[in-house]
């Protein structure tokens, strides 16, 4: 059954009446056209999907509409705020954090999230809070090295 | 994939007939040129081209002073459409950001049979560089008619032509292609380019130029195209590759509002314009199938190859092998196993298709668009110039999208609802439909002379095919014996197998260079003095001393119970030389790969900072696939579905790398993106080995097989 489920989305209020067992996968891609969240997998083991709730990274290919009523969704589309790009999205361009790229809009925001609650984060913390979100291309170091820097930038220190 | 103006207005209106062609290339410089081994590109295309058959890539200086570069070649991560750019931005004296790359466009770009094989650099560069060598030649032609002098006076310089005796004076590019249609054919061998001093572009390291499309989401990939009307469907697909429906209900299926069924021969799918309404309908066909099913699985899969191999081909073939043996101190016999693994790109294959009125349009998660053209038109029936694939960013390929049946099931139900369909698999089919590396068996025997020299090598290579498959060392009798191919053997393997990133050289390197170990520790000699010994080629030496050097170990007899592996190949032109420091743990058998050297002489280097990116991915994904990769099955049932079974290298299991460059400009650049892969297999396996003193014999070394054979000691 249709349901109208109000959210925040990239900063401004959404509103829509979709079936509430949707994933938010597949209505921001669809309905909101929002394709830079990527289906990978559909059961939360690659993190190609990950989008921001509340500012915690989250899987949204298995997250219904129905969990996301009244929450804060951010995209990769959103992340910059209106600015042209996050430290993090910089950092990934200067440190060819890339290949493919279909991972990375999972990559940053997973990192995003990250950031939020360690600012500070040891190479071994990055491992492990980005140790789900996976890479076929194996840009992982470079991953890394550009989570390493955006912090930095983010901390208000020097971008190298 | 930035595009010219002329570019954009030709995407948004209809399929290019040849005098479309010509109105869309309009006036400007356009230097036509042939790519690559002419025969096989005859060979191959044969599919009606309806361009010239003279050429297969053009470049174009327009009126704004662009330069566009078109080409069927596919950017799938692994950087060609910046390195292309690179070399064509130097020779033609342009700064990169001048450069348009429009690839994979069937309308725009002519034919190209596929983005594989590390050829990209290798074989499209050079004519690239010539053209765009030519193209300036042209350029300072028109300046000299144009001003009235000699044109020895004048020369090129960041998009401009400059003169030597009036240095105040500058005509751009764009200015002098204004209201002209000039067309040049490049023949072999006319054209004079720039010799690498020279170079400040090509050789330089250079970041990705599309990464920041990538990092905002705005990347368009196959699945991110959505049209008026379009329908997402749901395929109904069997339980196993051996099965044949016998019968499919869907009246439960046709009751779901707006959900469209389509039963078509072969094709049951439910379509709809919510995709997990299609889902829903499609759970609701109930179908039943026969399904004789063959009794193989991983256990019993390699004694069906053996007992089904057909007649071999011989790859080399010199000296006497019995004569060898005769003259042989030690012999040794090993028999190497490699199972099934998956292209396991992060994106599915994904195809959007439309039909309207004669013509088709495809978007295609693809790496070879004009051979989805061409099965797209046979399924349909229509001609192929009929049929455009658009370009998209592709989300990894690996040699996985060379078979796109998910192009074709959304053309045909395209056509046949008469609305655009988007076919995208999820991962349970990706791993169902993907052509993995075949499992594939080498017998190998090989003897030793009293001076730790090798006296021959007799292998005999089954379903990996013949790549990297001749001794690298300085042996006087040898043979080597490929029988069925690297992939494609339908008839064998109880599922489709295809290209997996250096295709059986994952496994003929895994197996020529454990057994060079074997003999090495057979003679007593540290594992890199006995390459060494047994290499005459210099070139290889070089690369092996500078990962030794870079490495900084000193080796010792294996095993030496400090984890530490070499391997070399040579892949199709390009060196390689890799070194592993591993730490395998004794309670579990979990090996953590702490480091690995690999040094890498590929020739000229074009891009040296995307080189290691290549570099990188490539061991990285390599790991895994000797670690963990299994495809698990029982008969034609895929049982592995999704990553959590299907174990790829993960953050956590990404290994200090650290990569030489071997400065060799003098030769012509050779191949990177699958080279480095193909020797993990084996260097992991002789770290293993010389950690716990005990080899496998058997690609993945997962936990459970390494403490098999620990506890057996």
């Amino acid at each position: 059954m249709e349901e109208d489920i109000q959210f925040s989305l990239n900063g401004k209020k959404a509103n829509i009446s979709v079936e509430g067992e949707r994933t938010l996968l597949s209505v921001l891609r669809k309905e909101f056209g929002l394709t830079g969240t990527k289906y990978g997998c559909g059961e939360g083991n690659c993190g190609a999907c990950t989008v921001l709730i509340d500012n915690k990274a989250v899987r949204s290919c298995i997250t219904t509409m129905e969990e996301v009523a009244g929450r804060e969704v951010i995209t990769i589309e959103g992340l910059a705020g209106g600015k042209d790009l996050h430290p993090l999205q910089k950092a990934f361009i200067k440190h060819d954090a890339t290949q493919c790229g279909f991972c990375t809009p999972g990559m940053v925001l997973t990192a995003y999230s990250l950031l939020r609650e360690n600012s500070t984060p040891t190479e071994s913390e990055i491992i492990y809070a980005m140790d789900d979100n996976l890479c076929r291309c194996g840009s992982y170091k470079r991953i890394i090295q550009a989570i390493q820097t955006a912090a930095e930038e983010m901390r208000g220190g020097q971008v190298k | 994939m930035k595009d010219n103006n002329n570019v954009q207005e030709a995407r948004a209106g209809l399929l290019l007939n040849r005098r479309d062609f010509i109105k869309l290339t309009g006036s400007g410089i356009l230097v036509f040129f042939t790519v690559g081994d002419i025969d096989v590109f005859a060979q191959q295309r044969g599919f009606g081209s309806d361009y010239p058959t003279d050429f297969n890539a053009y470049l174009r200086i327009g009126e704004d002073g662009r330069v566009t570069c078109f080409s069927a070649k596919i950017e799938m991560g692994q950087g060609v459409i910046t390195s292309l750019a690179q070399m064509l931005a130097e020779e033609l004296d342009v700064e990169l950001t001048s450069v348009d790359m429009v690839m994979g466009d069937t309308s725009l770009c002519p034919y190209d049979f596929a983005t594989v094989g590390s050829r990209s650099t290798k074989y499209f560069g050079p004519p690239l560089r010539k053209a765009a060598a030519e193209a300036r030649a042209v350029l300072i032609q028109l300046a000299a008619e144009s001003l009235n002098v000699n044109p020895d006076r004048l020369y090129s310089e960041n998009g401009v032509i400059r003169d030597r005796e009036d240095p105040g004076m500058k005509i751009p590019y764009g200015q002098l292609a204004k209201g002209k249609r000039i067309e040049r054919h490049l023949k072999e061998g006319e054209v004079a380019i720039k010799h690498y001093s020279r170079h400040r572009i090509s050789g330089k390291a250079t970041l990705r130029t599309d990464s920041m499309e990538k990092v905002t989401g705005k990347a368009k990939f196959a699945g991110d195209i959505s049209l008026p009307g379009m329908l997402y469907a749901r395929i109904l697909r069997p339980p196993s590759h051996s099965a044949r429906v016998t019968k499919a209900d869907v009246s439960a299926a046709k009751k779901i509002t707006g959900a469209i069924i389509i039963e078509e021969k072969d094709l049951v799918a439910a379509l709809h314009e919510i995709p997990e309404e299609a889902e829903k309908a499609l759970g609701q066909i109930k179908a039943e199938y026969e399904i004789p099913e063959k009794d193989l699985d991983n256990k019993n899969i390699f004694e069906y190859l053996e007992k089904n191999a057909p007649q071999g081909q011989m790859v080399t073939q010199k000296g006497d092998i019995d004569s060898g043996r005769k003259q042989a101190a030690v012999s040794i016999k090993s028999r190497f196993l490699n199972h099934y693994v998956a292209h396991a790109a992060i994106e599915t294959h994904t195809a959007v298709a439309a039909v309207e009125k004669d013509e088709v349009k495809v978007w295609s998660s693809t790496q070879s668009p004009f051979m989805v053209r061409s099965s797209v038109a046979r399924a349909l029936g229509f001609p192929p110039e009929k049929v455009r694939v658009f370009p998209v960013h592709v989300g990894g390929g690996f040699g996985g999208k060379t078979t796109n049946l998910e192009t074709v099931e959304a053309a045909r139900l395209a056509k046949l609802t008469g609305r655009p369909v988007q076919v995208a698999y999820t991962r349970k089919e990706e791993f169902f439909y993907d052509a993995f590396r075949p499992a594939a068996v080498v017998k190998a025997e090989s003897g030793l002379d009293k001076e730790g020299k090798i006296i021959y090598w007799n292998f005999e290579i089954l379903f990996a095919g013949t790549r990297s498959s001749e001794p690298i060392y300085d042996i006087p009798h040898q043979q080597v014996l490929a029988m069925g191919g690297g992939f494609g053997q339908e008839s064998i393997h109880p599922f489709n197998t295809g290209a997996w990133r250096g295709p059986g050289s994952n496994t003929n390197v895994y197996a020529m260079e454990s057994q060079t170990d074997i003999m090495a520790q057979a003679a007593g000699i540290d594992p890199l003095s006995f390459r060494m010994k047994n290499l005459v080629d210099e070139r290889m030496k070089r690369v092996l001393k500078a990962a030794a050097d870079k490495f900084g170990h000193s080796f010792t007899k294996g095993p030496s119970g400090k984890g530490v592996g070499i391997a070399c190949t040579d892949y199709l032109g390009t060196y390689v030389a890799t070194m592993a420091k591993v730490k395998v743990d004794k309670e579990n058998g979990g090996v953590r790969v702490e480091r690995i050297v690999c040094a890498q002489d590929m020739g000229e280097i074009i891009n040296p900072q995307g080189a290691m990116l290549q570099i990188e991915g490539g061991i990285t994904m390599a790991i895994s696939a000797a670690l963990s990769e299994e495809v698990r099955f029982r008969g034609g049932s895929v049982l592995t579905e999704n990553f959590d079974s299907y174990d790829i290298t993960r953050f956590s299991g990404a290994p200090q790398i650290d990569v030489v460059l071997i400065d060799n400009n003098d030769m012509a650049p050779q191949g990177c993106g699958e080279p480095a892969c193909t020797t993990v297999g084996a260097v992991l396996a002789n770290a293993v080995c010389d950690a716990i003193g005990v080899r496998l014999y058997e690609l993945p070394m997962t936990q459970e097989r390494i403490k098999k054979v620990m506890m057996k000691g």
